[in-house]
C-alpha cells in the first residue's frame, strides 16, 4: 500500500525583546544561574505580570507578515500542570483567543511547484526555567533564567507532506523571523524549537490516521531525521495490523529514533482558564498601522528585486535573498560598487567558499562588505586583473586590512603604462624569435604564448587585452 | 437537572499533587459535587448571544516598555529555597 505522510508543526520562536515578557528582568542569554529570574519569574506571592509592548509588536508583525488577522482583542490563559522548571505551577499563555488568527506561507521548492501552508495561529506565552540533570547526584538542579522570555507559538495547518517539506518549512521560518527582527534565529541556544505532529494515511484517503507528537527538537537536521524515523515507524505498525497509539515522544539523535515520552494513559489536562491576573489585551488599528509601516522587505519581494531590478538570475536572486545576513551583505557590497553580478559572483564564489572551508557564517566574515566592494570597484575601473583580484582576497581574509593600502603594499596594480609594458614585450619578442616567425607566418596560437611570457614577467600584472594590442602593433 | 458532570476526584488529586486519603477523597468528592451542582444550575441560563468575559474589570491591559528594570540577587530569593547550590535551585531527579 502507498502511504501518505501527514505532518504539523508547532514551532517556538524566542522573541528578541530585551526584558521579559511579564517582568523587567533581563533575558540575555548566558547569565549565571537564575541571575536573571525576577520575583515574577519565580512566581512570588503578591507579584503581579505586567505585558511587554514589544513582545506584543512582535507577534503583530510576523501576523502581518504572514497575511493572518491581527485579534485586537486577545486574551491570557492559564495552562497549569507541575513541572519544577515552572514555579508557578501554570505558564501564562494564549488557548482562545490568540492575538495571531490564521494566516499562511508559500513554501519554496526546488522543483518550483510551491506549496501553500496554512498557519493555524500564533500566540504569545512565557517561555519555562531549564532543568540541568548531569550536574548533582539523585538532583536536578533548576536555572529560572529562562523562565518568562517571551515565545510566540506558530502552530501550522497539517500542510506538510514530507519530512523534507518540514524541514524546508522550518528553515523558511528561521529565515522569517530573522528577517523581520523578532528573534536572532540561534538555534544552538534554543532560540526557536520545534515540535511535530505526524500521521500516515493510505494515498488518497481524506481522513488522518492517529498522530503522535515528538517534542522539543531544536535543528533542520534533527527535525527531518525525527520525523522520517516516525513516519516509518508509523508505516511498520499499520503494516504489521497495528494500531498507532496517540502519545508524545522525543528522539535521541545519538540512536536516530524516536521514544516514547508519556503515553496516553498521562495525557496532559491542562484546565486552561482565564488569568485573573491580566487584563484582556485590546490593541488599536493604528497600533497595528504603525507595526505595518515598520516591516522590511521579505525574501520573496526581494528575491523578485533582484531577478527584475538587478537582472540577476532567479538561482542566484534565490541564493541571496534566503537568509537576512547574506542579502544585507549582498547589498552593502552592491552599494559600494554597483554592479551586481560582480557582487553575486565574489559572494557566492570565493566568499561563501572560503567561509564553507571555516565553517563560519557570514556575520563572522573575516572580509566586510567595504572590502569585498571596494576590491570589485578596483576590478572594474582596470587597477586589478581577475587573477590579481584573487590574490587580494585572499590576503583580505588572512590579513585584513584597508584594499587600497594592501593593492599598494602587494604590489598587485595592473601594469597600464605602456611604456614600460613595451619594454617588457619587445625583450621577449627578441628573446623568441622562432615564435615571431610563426606568428608572422598566420599561427594564431603563439599570440598566447606571448601573452602567456608577459603576465609571468608581469607577474600578472600587465592588462592582458593591452598586451594583446601591443603585440599585434609590434609584428 | 439533566445529566449530573461526574468528578474523579484521585484524577484530580493526581494533576493538583496532592495525596488525598479514602476518606479525604470521599469528603472531597462530596464537596465538588455541590460546586458541580452550582455550577450546573448557573448552565442553564439563557447565555445565547451574551459576550463571554474574560475578566470582571471593564478594562484592559496595561503594556510595559520594553526595558530591563530588575537587578536580580539570586542569594535573595534563595532564603527561600529549601535547598539550593551554586546558585541552582535543588529538586528531586526528574527523570526525563
Amino acid at each position: 500500500m502507498q502511504w501518505e505522510p501527514v505532518i504539523g508543526l508547532e514551532l517556538h520562536v524566542q522573541l528578541a525583546t530585551s526584558s521579559k515578557i511579564f517582568s523587567g528582568a533581563s533575558t540575555a542569554f548566558g547569565a549565571a544561574p537564575n541571575e536573571q529570574a525576577c520575583a515574577v519569574d519565580l512566581g512570588l506571592p503578591g507579584v503581579l505580570p505586567v505585558l511587554n509592548e514589544n513582545a506584543v509588536k512582535m507577534a503583530v508583525k510576523f501576523g502581518l507578515a504572514i497575511g493572518a488577522q491581527i485579534n485586537l482583542h486577545s486574551i491570557f490563559d492559564r495552562k497549569n500542570y507541575f513541572y519544577p522548571d515552572l514555579p508557578k505551577g501554570y505558564q501564562i499563555s494564549q488557548f482562545e483567543t490568540p492575538i495571531v488568527g490564521a494566516g499562511s506561507i508559500t513554501l519554496e521548492q526546488e522543483d518550483g511547484n510551491n506549496l501553500r501552508i496554512g498557519i493555524t495561529r500564533a500566540h504569545l506565552e512565557e517561555d519555562a526555567g531549564k532543568s540541568i540533570h548531569d550536574l548533582f547526584p539523585n538532583q536536578t538542579g533548576i536555572d529560572l533564567n529562562r523562565t518568562g522570555t517571551p515565545l510566540l507559538e506558530i502552530v501550522s495547518e497539517p500542510d506538510l507532506r514530507s519530512a523534507k517539506q518540514a524541514a524546508d518549512y522550518f528553515r523558511q521560518m528561521h529565515n522569517l523571523v530573522r528577517y523581520l527582527k523578532i528573534c536572532d534565529g540561534n538555534l544552538a541556544q534554543g532560540s526557536m524549537r520545534c515540535d511535530a505532529n505526524v500521521s500516515v494515511r493510505p494515498s488518497g484517503s481524506t481522513t488522518l490516521g492517529e498522530r503522535t507528537e515528538i517534542k522539543n527538537i531544536n535543528s533542520f537536521r534533527f527535525v527531518e531525521r525525527a520525523i522520517r524515523f516516525e513516519i516509518d515507524r508509523h508505516i511498520d505498525i499499520l503494516e504489521g495490523g497495528g494500531t498507532v497509539e496517540r502519545e508524545t515522544r522525543q528522539y535521541d539523535p545519538d540512536r536516530d529514533e524516536t521514544r516514547v515520552m508519556r503515553g496516553k494513559e498521562m495525557s496532559e489536562d491542562y484546565r486552561y482558564f482565564p488569568d485573573p491576573d491580566l487584563l484582556p489585551l485590546q490593541i488599536s488599528q493604528t497600533f497595528v498601522d504603525a507595526v505595518a509601516a515598520e516591516l522590511p522587505e521579505l525574501p520573496e519581494a526581494r528575491r523578485h528585486r533582484y531577478e527584475e531590478a538587478l537582472g540577476l538570475t532567479a538561482y542566484d536572486a534565490r541564493w541571496l535573498s534566503n537568509d537576512p545576513d547574506v542579502a544585507e551583505f549582498f547589498e552593502a557590497v552592491l552599494n559600494i560598487c554597483n554592479n551586481a553580478k560582480q557582487s553575486a559572483n565574489w559572494i557566492m564564489g570565493a566568499l561563501s567558499g572560503y567561509l564553507n572551508k571555516a565553517d563560519l557564517g557570514i556575520d563572522q566574515s573575516p572580509v566586510s562588505p567595504e572590502q569585498v566592494g571596494t576590491l570589485i570597484a578596483r576590478l572594474d575601473d582596470g587597477t586589478l586583473s581577475s587573477k590579481t583580484a584573487k590574490t587580494l582576497f585572499d590576503h583580505l581574509c588572512s590579513q585584513g586590512g584597508e584594499v587600497d593600502e594592501a593593492i599598494e603594499v602587494l604590489g598587485l596594480k595592473q601594469l597600464n603604462d605602456t611604456g614600460e609594458l613595451s619594454g617588457i614585450i619587445d625583450q621577449i619578442l627578441a628573446d623568441n624569435p622562432d615564435q615571431v616567425a610563426q606568428l608572422k607566418a598566420g599561427k594564431e596560437k603563439v599570440l598566447g604564448f606571448f601573452v602567456g611570457q608577459v603576465m609571468k614577467q608581469t607577474q600578472g600584472k600587465a592588462n592582458p587585452k593591452q598586451v594583446n594590442e601591443l603585440i599585434r602593433e609590434k609584428i | 437537572m439533566s445529566n449530573k458532570s461526574s468528578i474523579n476526584v484521585p484524577h484530580l488529586a493526581r494533576l493538583a499533587r496532592l495525596s488525598l486519603s479514602a476518606e479525604e477523597i470521599s469528603a472531597a468528592t462530596e464537596d465538588l459535587q455541590q460546586i458541580v451542582d452550582m455550577i450546573d444550575q448557573m448552565q442553564s441560563v439563557d447565555t445565547n448571544g451574551i459576550e463571554p468575559m474574560a475578566h470582571p474589570l471593564d478594562s484592559t491591559q496595561r503594556l510595559r516598555q520594553d526595558i530591563v528594570t530588575e537587578q536580580v540577587n539570586p542569594d535573595n530569593f534563595q532564603k527561600h529555597a529549601p535547598a539550593t547550590e551554586d546558585h541552582f535551585y535543588l529538586v528531586p531527579r526528574v527523570v526525563e
